[in-house]
């Protein structure tokens, strides 16, 4: 009897002792989320000096131009190796992301090692059902994921639309659980005047993207913590 | 030969990677071939993508408009240069390319599309005076009230500003 109540007991304890760690990792973990939030948009504190593994991650037709014209203008060296991620149904991004690292390369050796080109899983094709797309969609996330695991970039250079979402929300926990750094760029299509994209308005409000970028000034009057640049195109 | 070289205008009509059927109707209805060809315009070349709408092509030897069409090329700044005065769907790949090659430009907003944000970017950039702004049934109006001269030349810009942001933030030295 003795002995079976001191084995409940510690069964007890045990059990007690469980739910204490869940509850203290999960505090660790939001106290780190905050953290992580609150170092959103700020600065990284030391002088840069080497260069950053860079994911680009193209939308389709207008973003993936708009895309290509920011890369034009920063410096190759700084970002190094950049790695190219498109929506396995969108063929052209990668072709033209292909094309604009062959004119900037001096040698075609010298590109096959600082740049890569990936394609990911879309979680909802336009006109999909929603029934349909909850499966795709974990598919996607478990892509993006093992995508993630394997670049484990820097810096992230997005557009929209929306195949930009996992992999930044990814990249949010891997700076949660310590795995990596990352610094997330967001600029705003052009196309969007008076109201941001779906993603935009998700990785602003959020404070997912550590610097977000409009094209158009009445935006950023709506949206103070944008930077506007002007046009990209 | 070179004579009538010179003497070809074309209106380039692009619909982009999608379909556009309400728009190459409207090019080719009577009322708007016809203010077409009262202001000098000779041809009329349609990139109608998936589109399931032909339009009957003409190659007029009575001197009225030549109609013709395609559905894609890989080559459409080529048609854009060659052209005249451009008539395009509200895709910004379109309305940048046309603008950048400085041609007169008429965007038409696809207003059967779901999630119809296109039309800020034309109704932006028209407020602007670099284009001109309709929908496929104020086409003929658009065209009539039209005043080439008027349009403001779009000046390019650049990604210079973000990359010199993202520098900063990342703690490199500005150059």
């Amino acid at each position: 009897m003795d002995k079976n109540c001191g084995c409940f007991y510690s069964k007890m304890v045990t059990k007690c002792n469980f739910g204490l760690l869940i509850i203290t990792l999960a505090i660790i973990l939001m106290v780190r989320a905050l953290f992580i939030i609150y170092r959103c948009g700020k600065a990284l504190p030391k002088r840069a000096s080497e260069s950053f593994t860079t994911l680009v991650v193209l939308g389709s037709g207008g973003h993936t131009a708009e895309m290509l014209s920011l890369l034009s203008v920063l410096r190759k060296d700084r970002f190094t190796p950049r790695f190219y991620i498109a929506a396995a149904t969108d063929n052209m991004s990668l072709q033209k992301a292909r094309s604009f690292e062959d004119s900037v390369a001096d040698k075609p050796a010298v590109m096959e090692a600082s740049s890569q080109f990936m394609q990911i899983y879309r979680s909802r094709e336009v006109g999909q059902s929603y029934v349909t797309s909850v499966w795709t969609t974990i598919v996607a996330i478990v892509h993006a994921l093992w995508l993630m695991i394997r670049i484990r970039p820097q810096v992230i250079l997005c557009n929209g639309p929306g195949t930009c979402i996992p992999l930044c929300v990814i990249a949010f926990l891997f700076k949660v659980l310590g795995i990596r750094w990352s610094s997330i760029f967001y600029v705003e299509s052009v196309a969007r005047v008076k109201k941001l994209s779906l993603s935009g308005l998700l990785l602003y409000k959020l404070r997912i993207a550590d610097q977000f970028f409009v094209q158009w000034p009445q935006l950023q009057k709506k949206y103070p913590r944008a930077h506007y640049v002007g046009c990209l195109m | 030969m070179e004579d009538k070289e010179d003497a070809k205008r074309i209106v380039f009509v692009t619909v982009g990677t999608t379909s556009f059927d309400a728009l190459v109707k409207a090019v080719v209805s009577q009322d708007v071939k016809d203010e077409l060809q009262k202001r000098g315009f000779t041809h009329l070349l349609i990139q109608m993508g998936r589109g399931i709408y032909f339009p009957s092509k003409c190659d007029c030897e009575d001197g009225s408009l030549v109609v013709d069409y395609f559905t894609f090329s890989s080559s459409i700044a080529d048609y854009i240069r060659s052209a005249s005065l451009v008539i395009s769907h509200a895709g910004s790949g379109s309305i940048f390319e046309t603008l950048k090659l400085g041609k007169p430009l008429i965007v038409v907003v696809n207003e059967d599309l779901m999630d119809n944000h296109q039309c800020e970017l034309a109704e932006a950039l028209e407020e602007r005076k670099h284009l001109y702004c309709a929908r496929p049934q104020t086409l003929h109006q658009a065209l009539t009230k039209m005043e080439l001269k008027s349009l403001v030349r779009y000046t390019p810009g650049d990604g210079t500003p973000v990359a010199r942001i993202i520098d900063r933030f990342l703690g490199f030295p500005d150059d």
